[in-house]
């Protein structure tokens, strides 16, 4: 028991968290805490507010009110802007123009930007290392290959290894199963469970209710407010799940 | 220097530095932005003139960026609200801002060398008038001289933020979760964009400039599959395109700036249809491969 309660650590703390692009929030009031080292899913219908909350920890939309810490290994700043290098994003794959004239390996090696900091260039340890990564995704003979010629699952896979160079404690993910083949899944969440035993902690976007079970240990219920959170024996029921997907969602924002 | 040398030189000097950032706009699916850039442009020159009445001074470089940058805010906070589409956002800005140009120099300033017809087309051919002349020497003309200034800082610009114009172009997300912010280099390359701009169409007008920022990259596109290449390639292409123009405007007597127009076009079109790899003719061929192939497939299962 004392050992669970210090494996449960913290990774991200929301406290308050609403987000709104217009008058209505995407996001209210949401507080919760994303333990460390655990692999949690963020699950939730259509426009429940899952990929704006993962944009909204790492500052891509900025909330209306709440605040995000981040409680890091490496250092006791919480403050996400002073170590962006710490946390890996992968953005959904079609957010990007896949005929961009670049290759796979290149891709990959954008990941390690942030290590290499303004002005300078790659060096060979940065490709050495997006090489070892793009090994690991089973994407390595890929490596010269222009991007526009990869299917739905060989991008993610890129996608995956992008996120690994750069070595960061956290990694925020945004649907990475969808559109991908069996094996690219198989590869994907055998390399999120690696990850986990290594101590990162993996924050996944997640669409399929039946693979939650199999694949998560902690999961984030969500439709524009928390719903219930914790690990996926206890708080993956139906009764919250469906409380999650029910059609007329109350307005808490419009109650007084 | 000869004057037939030196149009050709600032032919060339004016398309290369008018493809580089274009290589870019192109690749954030901006090449309409260039159309309504040259233009609206105009706007700042004439306000700068307005207050300095001097048309060499500097400052109509700076209120020229100015309103390009303008003009890149303006349509970006109208296509933010989702009330419009971002080529209709631009459709609205663009005339606007040029027709007020246009409006200020008829009712204002029509005695001064600010014609419209030379804004739109431009005249390569009277470039070698403008010379720049220190301590009493003619070292050559004005336009050579700030487009090779232009020039230089485009390569410098490009040179030192090339990782990051890549990564902003290509994944603006993880660009601003890494750090680089999308929107400083965005707003740099656009100021970039509205200062080649400026030199350009003094002396060969922004259709040309229009031109040279779209055509050889959007070729170039067609031809490589890596960036640094595209490059490379719109700067040559720009230049072979001004080259061969100028060559068959003296043979044929018709304008510079249009037959070089008419080149760029030219390469384009041969490029579009027998490109190796992204080509019609190759599309069209590896279409019917694949149907061929896939109808094999079909009767192998039914046998």
């Amino acid at each position: 028991m004392e050992n669970e309660q210090i494996e449960k650590t913290t990774a991200i703390r929301l406290n308050q968290l609403t987000v709104a692009y217009e008058a209505q929030p995407v996001l209210w009031n949401v507080s919760v805490n994303i333990p460390k080292g655990r692999l949690t899913a963020i699950v939730g219908p259509n426009g429940a507010g899952k990929s704006t909350l993962i944009k909204s920890l790492i500052n891509l939309i900025k909330p209306v009110a709440g605040e995000v810490d981040f409680i890091f290994e490496q250092t006791k700043d919480e403050n996400y802007g002073n170590n962006k290098n710490l946390v890996a994003y992968v953005p959904q794959n079609g957010s990007v123009d896949w005929d961009f004239p670049t290759t796979v390996l290149d891709v990959v090696v954008m990941g390690r930007y942030g290590h290499i900091g303004w002005f300078k260039r790659p060096k060979k340890k940065d490709k050495a290392l997006a090489n070892e990564m793009l090994l690991k995704v089973g994407m390595a003979d890929f490596k010269d290959k222009q991007i526009s010629q990869l299917s739905g699952g060989q991008r993610q896979r890129v996608f995956l290894a992008r996120a690994l160079v750069q070595e960061a404690e956290i990694y925020l993910m945004d649907e990475p199963f969808q559109g991908v083949d069996a094996q690219t899944e198989k590869i994907i969440i055998q390399l999120l469970k690696e990850l986990k035993t290594e101590g990162k902690t993996i924050v996944v976007v997640h669409h399929d209710l039946q693979t939650v079970p199999e694949y998560f240990d902690e999961v984030i219920l969500i439709n524009r407010e928390l719903i219930g959170s914790g690990p996926v024996e206890t708080t993956f029921t139906k009764e919250l799940i469906a409380k999650t997907y029910r059609q007329n969602q109350t307005k808490p924002w419009e109650e007084e | 220097m000869n004057p037939v040398f030196e149009i050709q030189l600032i032919a060339v000097l004016v398309s290369v530095a008018c493809a580089l950032p274009g290589v870019f706009l192109v690749i954030r699916g901006m090449a309409m932005m260039t159309d309504a850039i040259t233009h609206t442009i105009l706007l700042g020159i004439v306000v700068a003139f307005f207050i300095t009445q001097d048309l060499n001074s500097p400052l109509l470089i700076v209120g020229a960026a100015f309103v390009g940058i303008l003009t890149v805010w303006l349509t970006e906070l109208i296509h933010q609200t989702k009330l419009l589409d971002k080529d209709a956002s631009i459709g609205i800005i663009f005339p606007l801002l040029f027709s007020i140009a246009i409006i200020l120099i008829t009712r204002y300033a029509g005695d001064v060398h600010l014609d419209t017809d030379s804004v739109l087309l431009g005249e390569l051919a009277f470039a070698p008038f403008d010379r720049f002349i220190v301590f009493g020497m003619d070292i050559g003309t004005q336009a050579m001289y700030s487009m090779s200034i232009i020039l230089v800082l485009l390569l410098l610009f490009i040179g030192f933020f090339y990782k990051e114009l890549k990564l902003t172009s290509f994944d603006p997300l993880l660009a601003a979760s890494l750090g680089f912010s999308p929107i400083l280099l965005h707003y740099a390359l656009m100021s970039l964009v509205s200062v080649t701009a400026v030199g350009a169409f003094e002396a060969v007008g922004s259709i040309l400039v229009v031109a040279f920022m779209v055509g050889p990259p959007v070729s170039a596109y067609l031809l490589t599959n890596r960036l640094s290449y595209m490059l490379g390639i719109s700067a040559g292409l720009g230049a072979f395109n001004s080259l061969v123009g100028f060559q068959l405007s003296m043979y044929f007597d018709v304008s510079i700036a249009g037959m070089i127009a008419v080149i760029t076009g030219l390469t384009f079109m041969l490029i579009f249809i027998f490109s190796p790899k992204k080509g019609f003719i190759y599309e069209v061929h590896r279409k019917k491969q694949q149907q061929k192939s896939l109808k094999k497939a079909l009767e192998n299962r039914s046998n």
